[in-house]
């Protein structure tokens, strides 16, 4: 049994504790936002907040999970409207916006540690999270965008 | 309640007879060039697709008595903004306040909507005018249903912004409480239709943020892997390695006892080209959950029968391909006298280009889930094609094709992979399979890299004999690559015609004698559509080429291109038999020189080209015409000494004729960018033994954020609703890979002829 708290909520898990923290969001759960990408942290389409830092649930076992907070994309604010969310709809960053719950969770991270990071520090975080659509460009101008909202 | 109720047509009358019509339209554009007799007219456009278009304002939006209006978008969103742009279109003529406008997806259902087919740069091109229409003549019923209320003329009412006024007397009427009188209304006759002038645009030609960008940013947006049913099953599937092959054995046992698996099912393997949109087969772990399914597929022991494709090698197989290029070939264009000026040009300059077999990759891998029900099959999938799915999950399961509904979600990138619905069968088979209960299929991303419909591999020869003033006399250009003919008719040996005419035969420059060869190259597997696709490697070769010719003849890069454009004019290519235009005709969609030009002038102007820089960065330039739009790239490239590449800069210029939401097109065009720098830098796709040798974005890379362009520029033409719309979400590609490879010549003077570049610069 694994006791868990996900966005504000306590959880028990009595299922294989190996199972991957995003499978369980997903298929257990139905929290859907957090997405599946490759399987082997290579993406960063998968990425969730454990106890605030940022993983790849696609790698994170349930059982690391034990005691501590996972914040999922559905829980980063309660009406969406965090400056990182903000900045993102108001520069139209999204294309297919597959990539982006986990681009957000990922740069909610990084102003988190780096409030305003240069960018080089945006390339070093940001570097394992790709987007196909190739929002990249717009990506860094909304970090910077939110880090001046913050 | 809506008083304005979208109609039910009757499926059953109309669908009777259209069967399979896609596949059959489909295949008549593939197969081999023909002359069309004289009986024949050519058909174009939006008619020429399966079941064209439809601009029944029925059929698009609902207004509610309380004024809300709901507007359904039939093309597929797959981040290009279609499902902004077309219900913008639709508002704008019903002059609809768009606060108070829903957008809501339509199922695959072509007889009612018109084509769905949401590839090659069409949606906008063949669905303004008929949106257009269908908002304009539900503002004109309105309007009439005004009128008769008021008991004025009708020449006295006029609708603005989601009410109608009554000139005269300022008395206004809300849209909701005129639906239902208006609703009742006969439709106008397209030709009675009164669109408005293009200066009244409310919406179209404006930045609009798209409708999905509160759900996406949330994680509330839905996607085809996000399906989640009642009592639904999860599945995933080992298929076979090599395209072709079938399981020789199976052993299940430890898979069985995976807790959480619920059963193992094999499906029908062994399938042979053309294999069209059929599942591969394989063995399929149905479970509770995925991951459960994902271990369960683990561990299962299967062995394989290769079938036919079981040594297809690709580096042996580019061997082949050279091999060919440099032997005479079928000849597909022919002006002038090749032979005769290439025997009387002062030089010869030649050179040949590589690029491999790529995955499309989109960051949601296929994905598709599927419940029977009395007999009739429901699905949910991200696809491209919702008409295709239906016919094909209809003719698997053997069910009328009125029993079948898909249910289009939102696509996470589809790139032409999800064109193809083989993904979408599999959950049907499954679902059949379990006695009808609902089924997810997930695809795993080592699926979708191994199980593509690939990018063609391609080898480009370009030959050009100079005057002694470095001038082109002669062209000789032979494009070797297996075609994606190859997946719909029986070994089609060479490029289809909408292959030819992507930038190969189309080839626009001003050179009296060109010769264009394509050789023979079979398939051994599946080719597919790739964002932009034949365009890719044409416009690298020629690009590429007209860099290399500029600088053998000392000259400055952007003039010599404008020098081999030459004059502005339209291009005459009767030269072409049966030249494919991308399906539009030449008299609407000519190509244009002077557009071509103008591309090539503005994003050099805007680049700041010949400005002074750096050591060790150079400007590179490349401009191509696709899906009828035209586009030029400039790349501003660094190389270190040590060989590490990065890019300070990039410019494009688009002229893409009228446009609908501009902020679409730059991020289109800036995501042509970075899907063109991840094949020019990264992405290959390789075979050994029949068996794809990457998996995953471990060894298929892809450009990341740390090398993409610190800046991207776009420069899109003026506005001009003279000019029909011609497609946005691919043309940015082909000419990004040249325009970097130009720039990193002009940085370090070393010319890269194959792709990917990966270490090319370390050396």
């Amino acid at each position: 049994m694994v006791k868990l708290q996900v966005n504000g909520q306590d959880q028990q898990f009595d299922g294989d504790p190996s199972m991957p923290l995003l499978w369980y969001l997903r298929d257990e759960l139905g929290l859907t936002g957090t997405k599946f990408g490759c399987g082997i942290a290579a993406c960063g389409a998968c990425t969730i907040h454990l106890d605030g830092e940022a993983v790849r649930s696609c790698v994170t076992p349930v059982s690391a999970a034990e005691g501590l907070t996972v914040t999922t994309i559905e829980g980063l604010h309660p009406d969406g409207n965090h400056p990182v969310q903000k900045a993102w709809r108001t520069l139209g960053v999204a294309q297919c916006g597959y990539c982006q719950t986990g681009q957000i969770m990922q740069a909610v991270a990084l102003l988190n540690q780096t409030p305003e990071p240069t960018d080089e520090d945006i390339d070093a975080t940001m570097w394992g999270n790709i987007c196909r659509c190739g929002t990249y460009t717009r990506i860094r101008t909304a970090i910077k965008q939110a880090a001046q909202e913050a | 309640m809506t008083e304005w109720s979208i109609t039910n047509i009757s499926r059953r009358g109309l669908l009777k007879g259209f069967g399979s019509a896609g596949s059959l339209v489909l295949a008549a554009q593939i197969l081999p060039i023909r002359t069309l007799s004289a009986q024949e007219t050519p058909v174009y456009g939006a008619a020429a697709m399966p079941h064209g278009t439809v601009n029944n304002p029925h059929v698009f939006l609902s207004i509610d008595p309380d004024g809300g209006v709901t507007i359904v978008s039939h093309r597929a969103e797959m981040g290009q903004g279609v499902r902004t742009g077309l219900p913008m279109i639709v508002a704008d003529e019903l002059e609809a306040d768009w606060s108070r406008v829903r957008v809501v997806q339509a199922p695959g259902d072509e007889p009612k909507y018109g084509n769905q087919d949401t590839d090659g740069s069409r949606s906008t091109r063949h669905f303004m005018q008929p949106m257009r229409e269908a908002g304009a003549a539900a503002r004109m019923m309105l309007e009439a249903a005004a009128a008769a209320r008021w008991s004025v003329a009708a020449d006295e009412v006029e609708a603005k912004n989601h009410e109608v006024t009554h000139k005269p007397s300022g008395r206004k009427l809300g849209y909701g409480e005129l639906a239902a009188d208006a609703s009742a209304l006969e439709v106008p006759e397209k030709d009675k239709i009164r669109l408005k002038d293009p200066s009244q645009f409310r919406y179209i030609g404006k930045d609009m943020p798209i409708i999905d960008g509160f759900d996406i940013t949330t994680g509330r947006a839905l996607y085809g892997i996000d399906t989640r049913l009642e009592g639904m099953k999860y599945a995933v599937i080992i298929r076979p390695p090599v395209f072709g092959g079938k399981v020789a054995s199976l052993d299940s046992a430890e898979a069985m006892k995976v807790p959480g698996v619920e059963k193992i099912i094999e499906l029908e393997g062994g399938v042979e080209a053309p294999s069209k949109f059929q599942p591969l087969g394989g063995v399929a772990v149905i479970a509770r959950n995925t991951w459960a399914a994902i271990q369960g597929r683990d561990a299962l022991k299967v062995t394989w029968d290769n079938g036919s494709n079981g040594s297809y090698d690709s580096r042996a197989y580019r061997k082949e391909l050279e091999t060919t290029a440099r032997k005479p070939a079928l000849i597909v264009r022919d002006d002038g006298d090749v032979d005769a000026a290439f025997g009387e040009a002062a030089t010869t300059i030649e050179a040949e280009y590589y690029m491999p077999h790529l995955a499309q990759a989109p960051m949601e891998p296929p994905a598709a889930t599927a419940r029977i029900v009395d007999g009739k099959c429901d699905v949910w999938a991200c696809v491209q094609a919702p008409q295709a799915t239906r016919v094909e999950v209809s003719e698997r399961l053997g069910l009328p094709i009125e029993d079948v509904t898909v249910n289009q979600t939102l696509l996470g990138g589809g790139f032409g992979r999800k064109s193809k619905p083989d993904f979408v069968a599999e959950a049907a088979l499954l679902s059949k399979a379990m006695g009808g209960a609902p089924v997810k299929v997930t695809w795993t991303r080592e699926d979708d890299i191994r199980h593509s419909y690939y990018h063609t591999v391609s080898v480009e020869r370009i030959e050009a004999g100079l005057d002694s003033d470095g001038k082109p006399v002669a062209w000789r250009h032979r494009s070797v690559a297996p075609t994606i003919g190859s997946i719909f008719v029986p070994d089609p040996k060479h490029e289809a015609p909408f292959e030819l005419g992507m930038g190969f035969v189309d080839l626009p420059f001003a050179i009296p004698n060109i010769r264009c060869e394509n050789g023979e190259a079979a398939a051994h597997t599946r080719i597919g559509w790739f964002r932009s696709v034949s365009n890719i490697p044409h416009a690298f070769a020629i690009q590429s080429f007209a860099g290399e010719l500029a600088a053998a003849a000392g000259k400055d890069q952007k003039d010599y291109l404008l020098e081999l454009i030459g004059p502005a004019r339209i291009a005459d290519l009767r030269s072409v038999d049966s030249l494919w235009n991308y399906g539009e005709s030449l008299e609407v969609y000519p190509i244009d020189t002077g557009r071509l030009r103008r591309v090539v002038e503005v994003a050099a102007e805007k680049a700041g080209w010949g400005r002074e820089l750096p050591p060790g960065h150079g400007l590179g330039i490349a401009a191509h015409r696709s899906f009828v739009t035209y586009v030029a790239t400039v790349v501003e490239a660094r190389v270190e000494e040590d060989g590490a590449l990065s890019i300070p800069r990039v410019d494009v210029a688009v002229d893409c004729g009228a446009y609908v939401n501009p902020d679409r097109i730059r991020s289109q065009m800036e995501g042509a960018c970075i899907y063109g720098l991840s094949l020019a830098l990264k992405s290959e796709i390789s075979f050994k033994d029949g068996r794809v040798e990457q998996g995953n974005f471990d060894d298929y890379e892809v450009a990341r954020i740390d090398e993409a362009p610190r800046e991207i520029h776009i420069h899109l033409a003026e506005q001009n609703f003279d000019i029909p719309p011609g497609g946005v979400g691919e043309p940015g590609v082909p000419p990004f890979a040249p325009a970097l490879t130009n720039a990193i010549f002009a940085a370090t003077g070393k010319r890269i002829r194959n792709l990917p570049i990966r270490n090319q610069l370390r050396s």
